[in-house]
């Protein structure tokens, strides 16, 4: 019976969602024009019990009661809704992918696997993904060294109630070999439309990935950037302490963050006219389409981004594009809409949605 | 061009990962990139970097012996083999087992195998009792050497509960 309770508020809750804030949208933090994000993740795993891959449904189980005990305790936790994975629908879990509360792969598992969500969703823990415990903080803007400081501190909670798999030698103990050491990943996500219009991108990227950190771009047809965003990360988990790791890749982005500002000073100035017309155009389609596709959206938000970013378009907020971001995604759009809708009919709807926010 | 994973539809989705500077392109349809988990920019997922990882194993480190080919971990009974295969290890009793092994993967990874990071409360715990254990030995000798035998014997008390203590918690 108690179980039950637990899954209508699971449930209220995921209804909730879709109308309630989300602090990692809401372009606080340095640089809101340029960075939309900071993420921080650990990885940990309980001593004495296999990792997930080769744990037993008892095992995983056990896991899960732990991290749930410990969690009643944690004050950063304690008010944490918990999800069990199992009980999510389809358009549930993409939901969640969407938001960026899990990975893909973490909902196709079996067994116990749960999801705990704190407060505006800045941290969350995946129980039982690759690792036993992968504890994210994710807010808004440029602020690596303070998502890791609340991180930290919850981490360190948790290790006096956890006893996680340890070694003096190798730091954490991990699945997988490349998150071993600090099982610390941190990433930005941060758009440089100037960098890619000035086709200085590549230089740029290049030079990242010679001081050890990683970055993905994701393109769309052909060579144009889908949305102009990129994500940048410490490769490495090992052999640094994690200010060391916070340190390197605040200083890298804060360089990049320099160059895209000089880049958009030179768009201005060689081109203002073209780009402006490139900015309004975009708003004037997205405030005007009856159809819109995901991708086009996201093609056209970069430049909107840009105008709000440079205070073309005054009536638009950084917070109004990243929700706009998350929000036009298939999966939100049918929470939104409380039914299934095939791609054709979400593009209609998305079309409504994307004017009914910009008309205010 | 067609998607270089199913072949079948065409590639839509060009992705990019620069790596130890080495650059691999993927040419995926939609569906297949979606199979790997690329589907947003934004989403949460890491790089596919298993994948990669799982072709370093193979290469093998420098080192490595036959006999680190036969080796199995006791506790989960994962093999060298599959570890190789997989990039994934099994339990963390397979960092023991696999020791040798490991050492030259995670130099080559991260360029170093020694942690510098931080370490959980409850190891702390640990080092600040045996610091605890090293004083009350000393005073025990100091006991024994004033032939205070009664405290010394309490003292030899004291540690052998805390040490038992310690290894039931370990």
């Amino acid at each position: 019976m108690a179980e039950k309770e637990v899954t209508g508020g699971a449930r209220h809750f995921l209804q909730m969602m879709i109308q309630s804030p989300v602090g990692w949208l809401d372009g606080t933090g340095e640089y809101p024009g340029i960075v939309i994000s900071s993420r921080v993740r650990l990885a940990r795993n309980l001593k004495g019990i296999p990792f997930s891959h080769r744990a037993s449904r008892e095992q995983l189980e056990e896991v899960q009661l732990q991290l749930r005990n410990a969690q009643g305790e944690n004050k950063f936790l304690k008010n944490a809704i918990f999800l069990d994975t199992s009980e999510l629908t389809d358009i549930d879990k993409q939901f969640m992918v969407e938001r960026n509360l899990v990975s893909p792969d973490f909902l196709e598992k079996k067994g116990a696997r749960g999801l705990l969500v704190g407060e505006k969703e800045i941290v969350s823990i995946m129980i039982n993904e690759e690792d036993h415990v992968r504890l994210q903080g994710l807010h808004s803007g440029f602020q690596p060294k303070d998502v890791w400081r609340i991180i930290d501190r919850i981490d360190d909670e948790l290790s006096g109630s956890l006893e996680y798999a340890f070694s003096d030698e190798f730091g954490y103990l991990t699945a997988c070999p490349t998150n071993t050491g600090t099982g610390l990943r941190a990433s930005i996500l941060i758009h440089l439309p100037a960098l890619v219009l000035t086709q200085e991108i590549d230089k740029v990227l290049r030079g990242i990935t010679q001081v050890g950190l990683a970055v993905r771009g994701f393109y769309g047809e052909g060579t144009a950037v889908l949305g102009n965003l990129f994500q940048i990360s410490n490769q490495t988990t090992l052999g640094q302490s994690e200010e060391d790791i916070i340190n390197s890749l605040e200083r890298v982005t804060k360089q990049i963050i320099e160059f895209e500002q000089n880049a958009r000073k030179t768009l201005l100035k060689d081109a203002q006219p073209q780009i402006e017309d490139k900015i309004w155009r975009a708003y004037g389609i997205v405030k005007n389409a009856r159809v819109l596709t995901s991708q086009e959206f996201m093609n056209l938000s970069s430049a909107i981004r840009l105008g709000v970013a440079m205070g073309m378009i005054p009536d638009v907020t950084v917070q109004t594009i990243n929700q706009l971001m998350i929000e036009t995604q298939p999966s939100h759009l049918q929470k939104r809409a409380g039914k299934k809708m095939e791609p054709a009919e979400r593009d209609i709807y998305r079309a409504d949605f994307v004017r009914k926010i910009l008309s205010g | 061009m067609m998607c270089q994973d199913c072949n079948e539809r065409p590639a839509m989705i060009v992705f990019t990962q620069i790596v130890n500077n080495e650059k691999t392109v993927l040419r995926l349809c939609h569906e297949c990139a979606e199979k790997r988990g690329l589907k947003a920019p934004f989403s949460s997922s890491d790089f596919p970097i298993g994948d990669l990882l799982a072709g370093m194993a193979e290469e093998g480190g420098s080192g490595e012996t036959e006999e680190m080919k036969k080796l199995t971990c006791a506790q989960c009974g994962l093999t060298y083999v599959d570890f190789k295969k997989t990039g994934r290890l099994g339990c963390s009793e397979c960092y023991d087992i696999f020791t040798e092994g490991l050492k030259g993967l995670l130099r080559k990874i991260h360029g170093s195998n020694q942690h510098r990071g931080k370490v959980p409360n409850f190891e702390k715990e640990y080092v600040e009792q045996k610091k605890e254990i090293r004083k009350l030995r000393e005073k025990m000798k100091r006991a024994i050497k004033a032939e205070e035998f009664e405290r010394a014997a309490a003292l030899r008390d004291t540690i052998h509960e805390m040490e038992k203590a310690w290894r039931r918690k370990k």
